[in-house]
């Protein structure tokens, strides 16, 4: 059986290619049969976890915490580039701050768990919650832009990341509200009980990753520039700040 | 603890004694400057089982007035504001000691006098089944929740 390697589904639309390329990469590092799997939506990946079916993951921070107390994965590496949620208007909204918002708002946004979390904490200071504003769930967050444009939402939820890759026509047409500064909050590359004991082997190939330029190339492909180390002790504090923020 | 300096201080300031739980005390200088909560950020520290900090992030220096220097090592008392009443953080330290995460909102004291509320959270760091530190993470809070709050605490005191 080979292992089995999947991306969390709020990669970019132009990563798909890379992560396939990562995988080759990891195979070659490790010398064995792995297979890249993605999943639509973030429900089917965490069936997939639940049951076993997932070797290596490249997880977003929220189910970070899933994956390592519960199901005794570790953090190989994480790319250094902090996860930012950005929440935006349209460009000509009469909303110019948060405080401004008011119940009732609709709220465009993909699944994603950990910029549901923080955006919806952003909206703490209008005492907007979940029960006074309605959600509404998009696959990508080029739908997300698409709601606010065809005037489905009042405001939407985006990986600022997501939100500065959209195109300049879609961009201009909408206004970021906030944009959230958390900086230690991450993305990892988690391996599961079946590799441990490759840990740091693997950590030490992901962290030279960069020395070469071409691996370094894929690296930029899929959004970062080097793979830092990230041992338990941090890991854990990152869990531990994502559960005192978790309601 | 040193007790405040006036030479930190900015504008018009009370003098008051704080009295904490270990019995110390200090002097505190207080002015009515508020500085508004950054958006978007988080203010992150780290204690020991005792209250010390030994993590704090940016955000928590900038808006505290302290160096780092002056921040890791000390109580979290450090930035005690006297219009908090002792029963919020007995009811604190209650819940975190019981393994459980509290949430409340917090007046805290600037080196310069000035203050800030925040929407905070404790939780406690547990490793191995064991209590090893606490972590504190605030957010913005709303201004309707710290009216709430001031009124609150002002019948407690
Ligand atoms: C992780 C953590 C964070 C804390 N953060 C604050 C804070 O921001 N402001 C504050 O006044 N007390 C904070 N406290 C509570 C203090 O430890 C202390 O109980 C409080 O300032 C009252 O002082 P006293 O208990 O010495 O009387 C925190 C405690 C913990 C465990």
């Amino acid at each position: 059986m080979p292992y089995q390697f999947t991306v969390s589904p709020d990669f970019g639309p132009n990563q798909l290619a890379g992560w396939h390329i990562f995988n080759t990469w990891l195979q070659r590092q490790l010398d064995t049969d792995i297979h890249f799997e993605t999943y639509d939506s973030f429900e089917a990946q965490r069936q997939a976890i639940d049951e076993d079916n997932v070797d290596i993951i490249y997880a977003n921070p929220y189910d970070a915490s899933f994956l390592v107390r519960e199901k005794g994965f570790v953090a190989a590496a994480t790319p250094q580039k902090p996860d930012e949620t950005t929440i935006a208007v349209l460009v000509d909204s009469p909303v110019q701050e948060i405080e401004a918002l008011t119940p009732g708002s609709k709220i465009a946004q993909t699944n994603d768990p950990d910029i549901s979390m923080m955006g919806m904490l952003m909206l703490e200071p209008a005492n907007l919650n979940a029960g006074n504003t309605t959600a509404i769930h998009q696959d990508s967050y080029i739908q997300v832009a698409k709601a606010l444009i065809q005037g489905k939402a009042d405001i939407g939820f985006f990986l600022s990341e997501a939100f500065d890759e959209l195109s300049s026509l879609v961009k201009s047409q909408l206004r970021p509200l906030v944009s959230s500064d958390i900086q230690i909050v991450s993305h990892a590359l988690l391996i599961g009980p079946k590799l441990a004991d490759r840990k740091e082997e693997l950590t030490n190939k992901l962290t030279s990753m960069d020395a070469d330029p071409q691996d370094k190339s894929l690296l930029q492909s899929l959004g970062f520039e080097k793979w830092a180390p990230m041992d338990e002790d941090e890991m854990e504090f990152m869990i531990d700040l994502i559960e005192a923020l978790a309601a | 603890m040193h007790d405040m300096s006036p030479s930190d201080i900015q504008g018009d300031y009370q003098e008051t004694t704080l009295k904490y739980f270990d019995g110390n005390q200090r002097k505190v200088l207080v002015t009515d400057i508020e500085t508004p909560y950054p958006e978007g950020k988080l203010i992150v520290s780290r204690t020991d089982t005792k209250g010390n900090i030994t993590h704090c992030n940016r955000s928590f220096i900038d808006m505290s007035g302290y160096e780092e220097s002056e921040i890791i090592g000390q109580p979290h008392a450090l930035l005690r504001h006297p219009d908090m009443p002792a029963a919020a953080f007995e009811d604190l330290w209650k819940t975190v000691q019981a393994g459980d995460k509290w949430h409340g909102y917090v007046k805290n004291l600037r080196k310069d006098g000035g203050y800030y509320w925040v929407y905070a959270t404790v939780i406690p760091n547990i490793r191995k089944g064991q209590v090893i530190g606490y972590t504190s993470v605030r957010r913005k809070p709303s201004r309707q929740k710290v009216e709430e709050a001031i009124t609150t605490y002002a019948n407690m005191n």
